[in-house]
């Protein structure tokens, strides 16, 4: 890709983002609580959550369209909360994309360009080099409703890319697209990322979106930031029952502390008696009713019992074929059942309702966290 | 479906489509037979005309009068549209655009001429001009006119305004763009269509209304509408016919286009 390689040239790399103590109040209600995050330059960076949850409102705030009743935001190490959008140089693409509908293809692209009163043979250069880079060469004439929703996302990347922002910002850009051309823009705007070197603040509810797309990612609930993390370290040790909800799928079972451990590492017994072994996800205490959260997929079945792994029998309720995987849900006594994901390979038994399956899976992949949580944490 | 869609054939789709017949009937008529006695070459009103002749067109070109009176209306409307289209882009923006307390209430003051009857607004712009300026004043009449062209023009761009989206001023913030240069070039550009065609519905108004320049354009400067007025109390031949049918023809003629600008637009 020449044109990405001329682009990125010209491309001065990302700039870091520091947002500190930004806090967004609306009447009593506080839209945005607090939040401070720390984004690397040049990184792909994801605010997560449900609706409700501040992530748009944060972003709102970088991007200057929304005035912040409390904190700062410093891009490049400058201090940008007092500026207007048009001063802050921060590219940005809109859920809905934005795109002018009375402008061709290159008037649309040329308009940032333009405001800056660059000279037209820049311009046109420029233009045709973005074009190039959202693979929408030969389109410059036409209008924006002779394009599709894809094509449109394009130029509305093109457009916010064209006059070389340090930070790009993305208030879910891709949600408005049907699944295919979704997971195809994905890998197309992460690969222009990385080339431009270019920070990304993205914002999705979409968590596999978050998890393929994001180096780091901030889960928001109820305007505050509950974890920040790769999405290893998100999906793999959640610190909040709410994250682990969220945030992939997991299996949940009640319990009791029966050994609190050296604060990471703890025992639990579950209402059918078996003991477990997990890392806390806060400090626990011996008596203390908890849940084990795991996810459908880290569980082994039928293997030879080996020593340090959690055990359970159980037996099956349902099972549904997905292709790929088979679900199994699993009673694993006391009114408790987990949901397991298995590979379809050759040799893989399949099972129906009713058969035994004996259950073991790792510790580390097993997280305790305190149930009292699950009120409001839920 | 399918039987609730089948039981609406028969009796009671016909009696529908003849009540809907008989109106569009009632509504058309007059204009067609209109238009037809414009054409005759009778002398005087008669349906159906005995014989057909561009004569009465003729006689209206020809007498300065009413060429005249043409001239006065078309300054008149066209001093209207300028006038209500400016004042009204701007209400409209503070309308929909403008946080402050009282809203509802100036929308409401600037709808209001749509409820007054238009003779009382006549009548209180009369007592007002014949002060000012006395009568004949085309500029007094188009103020008038505006007066009651205003509401229409500011509904017409308030609906568009509120249906437009935002984002697209905000995304031209957030491409460099200042207040101004986003106004100049995303918003008019996207809103001209109903900003003109607005403006032609004020012209319209204008063009159409008898009542205002009855009051105040006096004997030097009659408009076509007063003209129409004051030769049915004395005349009718079929002259009179052949200015309706003009009017209906510049009538249909603006409407198309504010249709066509309507349909151009995004």
């Amino acid at each position: 890709m020449a044109a990405a390689d001329a682009v990125a040239a010209g491309q001065s790399s990302g700039a870091a983002v520091r947002i500190e103590g930004l806090t967004k109040q609306f009447g009593r209600s506080k839209a945005v609580d607090d939040v401070s995050l720390d984004i690397d330059p040049g990184s792909f960076f994801t605010l997560l959550g449900p609706s409700g949850s501040g992530k748009t409102t944060t972003l709102m705030m970088v991007a200057g369209f929304v005035h912040p009743t409390a904190g700062e935001i410093f891009v490049g190490g400058r201090p940008v909360a007092g500026l207007p959008p048009q001063e802050r140089q921060l590219g940005m693409v809109f859920q809905n994309y934005a795109v002018f509908p009375h402008l061709t293809v290159f008037q649309n692209i040329a308009f940032p360009l333009e405001v800056r009163r660059t000279p037209g043979a820049d311009i046109r250069r420029r233009v045709g080099e973005m074009l190039e880079l959202v693979r929408l060469s030969g389109y410059e004439q036409r209008l924006p409703r002779q394009l599709s929703g894809g094509e449109q996302q394009r130029v509305a990347l093109a457009r916010a890319l064209v006059f070389r922002p340090r930070v790009l910002l993305m208030d879910e850009p891709l949600a408005a697209l049907d699944k295919n051309l979704r997971t195809h823009m994905q890998g197309e705007l992460k690969q222009i990322q990385q080339r431009l070197h270019v920070t990304v603040v993205y914002v999705t509810h979409d968590q596999e979106e978050a998890l393929t797309m994001s180096d780091r990612l901030a889960v928001m609930n109820q305007g505050r930031v509950v974890q920040v993390g790769t999405p290893g370290e998100l999906y793999e040790a959640p610190a909040s029952l709410f994250a682990a909800r969220f945030l992939g799928e997991s299996s949940f079972i009640a319990g009791t502390v029966v050994d609190a451990g050296d604060g990471s590492a703890a025992r639990m017994r579950t209402g059918a008696g078996v003991e477990l072994s997990g890392r806390a996800a806060s400090p626990l205490r011996v008596g203390q009713a908890v849940l084990a959260g795991i996810r459908p997929e880290k569980f082994l079945v039928d293997g030879a019992p080996a020593a340090g792994m959690n055990h359970s029998p159980g037996r099956v309720t349902g099972a549904v074929y997905a292709g790929d995987t088979t679900r199994y849900t699993v009673d694993i006594g006391a009114g408790e059942a987990v949901t397991v994901k298995l590979q379809n390979q050759m040799r893989a038994r399949t099972r129906a309702a009713g058969d035994a399956m004996a259950l073991s899976w790792h510790p580390a992949e097993t997280v305790l966290f305190p149930a009292e949580a699950a009120a409001h944490g839920g | 479906m399918i039987g609730s869609e089948g039981q609406r054939t028969g009796l009671g789709t016909l009696a529908l489509y003849g009540v809907a017949g008989l109106v569009l009937l009632l509504l058309i008529a007059p204009i067609v037979i209109v238009a037809i006695v414009s054409f005759s070459s009778a002398e005087s009103l008669t349906f159906p005309p005995p014989g057909f002749s561009l004569r009465w067109y003729e006689r209206f070109l020809a007498l300065p009068g009413w060429r005249r009176a043409l001239w006065v209306s078309v300054q008149v409307a066209t001093i209207t549209m300028v006038l209500a289209t400016l004042l009204g882009l701007l209400a409209s923006l503070a309308l929909v655009r403008g946080r402050f307390r009282g809203k509802g209430i100036v929308y409401a003051f600037v709808l209001s001429p749509m409820i007054v009857p238009t003779i009382i607004t006549a009548v209180a712009l009369y007592f007002f001009f014949v002060r000012v300026v006395g009568t004949g004043s085309i500029l007094a009449m188009a103020i008038g006119h505006t007066v009651l062209a205003l509401p229409i023009v500011v509904m017409v761009i308030a609906s568009t305004l509120q249906g437009f989206d935002s984002r697209l001023e905000m995304a031209a913030f957030s491409l460099g763009a200042g207040r101004l240069t986003t106004f100049r070039r995303i918003t008019v550009p996207i809103i001209a269509p109903a900003v003109l065609s607005a403006g032609l519905f004020a012209f319209l108004t204008s063009f159409d209304e008898l009542l205002i320049p009855l009051f105040l354009a006096g004997v030097e400067a009659e408009t076509l509408s007063v003209r129409i007025w004051n030769s049915l109390l004395l005349e009718v031949d079929p002259m009179i016919a052949a200015v309706s049918t003009l009017f209906v023809v510049v009538t249909m003629l603006v409407l198309g286009i504010s249709a066509l600008l309507r349909r151009a637009g995004p």
